[in-house]
């Protein structure tokens, strides 16, 4: 099969580097929605022994 | 603790990889049969050999598990396959693309390249799932590093086999009369490729330390806790849970 020109090969190229990025940016944000919750539990836990601290 | 180097290995990761697409698109030359469709091998290639040597070091790693039954290789072993299906579904996207720009077709079936990495790909697919569906930990952590050791063997004995088999349509690369890139293109294939190792090892790292930080949240929490507040339940789930017994490795 004879190469495509470049105007056609263009938006496969760039599609399959679409598709890596793509990938990388969804893989962070699933990270950062657990660094979220990792943040909100540290939170909680740091109320929690404000309380256990008024307590005693 | 696996959040140190990080910020380092994550500058190198950005530096070497920001290179490899500059070298790509500015230094390495069209490919004088494929033209410039040819740029996809610098991210496809590496890709696929980063994602089947993930899948051979979660093997190692569920080896060591089973020897040591310490969590954190199970662990590491987790994160690992994970991070290996996440490139699995790329290298398949990238394949498809460019098997659609070169030959006119989105897939070809009786192309034992393609298949082979579908049938490796769809295996570790069920890895996951065969997790989900223990739930005692313990045991779940052991058949999961079972099927890791014998995955993970497959996944050489495949590629050979592929090598040995009859070649269509797919180019053989790292073969015996392969390696026979121009130096420019070789150079910008090596750049790719260290480039998506230190990807590889980075999102590891960054995941390991995740889940760490998680794991002495939660030891955190039922030392505060004590009899004040009962432990949530985590309910059933893939990733591993150490988090259920006493405290954490730390190393």
């Amino acid at each position: 099969m004879p190469a495509l020109p470049l105007d056609e090969a263009g938006k496969y190229v760039a599609g399959a580097y679409v598709v890596f990025v793509g990938l990388i940016l969804v893989y962070v944000a699933i990270m950062a929605s657990k660094l979220s919750r990792i943040e909100r539990e540290l939170e909680e836990l740091n109320e929690l022994a404000d309380r256990r601290e008024r307590g005693t | 603790m696996y959040g140190k180097g990080l910020r380092a290995l994550s500058l190198a990761t950005t530096v070497v990889l920001t290179a490899a697409f500059a070298l790509v698109f500015f230094y390495a030359p069209n490919d004088a049969d494929q033209g410039f469709v040819q740029k996809i091998f610098y991210i496809h290639v590496p890709m696929a050999i980063v994602a089947l040597c993930g899948f051979i070091a979660g093997g190692v790693m569920a080896i060591a598990h089973l020897r040591t039954r310490a969590q954190k290789w199970d662990m590491r072993s987790y994160v690992a396959i994970h991070l290996s299906l996440i490139l699995g579904v790329g290298v398949l996207l990238t394949g498809a693309i460019w098997a659609k720009a070169s030959w006119g077709h989105w897939w070809v079936w009786n192309e034992p390249t393609l298949v082979s990495f579908l049938i490796i790909f769809l295996l570790y697919a069920c890895y996951q799932p065969l997790r989900f569906s223990i739930e005692d930990p313990e045991r779940q952590a052991r058949y999961a590093s079972v099927f890791a050791v014998v995955a993970g063997a497959f996944v050489p004995l495949n590629f050979l086999a592929v090598r040995l088999a009859q070649a269509y349509t797919h180019p053989r690369v790292l073969g015996t009369t392969g390696g026979n890139l121009p130096g420019d293109m070789r150079f910008t294939f090596l750049v790719a490729l260290a480039g998506m190792v230190l990807l590889f090892v980075t999102l590891w790292k960054y995941e390991m330390a995740s889940k760490h930080a998680t794991m002495q949240l939660r030891a955190l929490r039922r030392k505060l806790a004590g009899e004040e507040e009962p432990v949530r339940a985590t309910g059933r789930t893939a990733a591993p849970a150490a988090t259920l017994h006493a405290r954490p490795d730390t190393h």
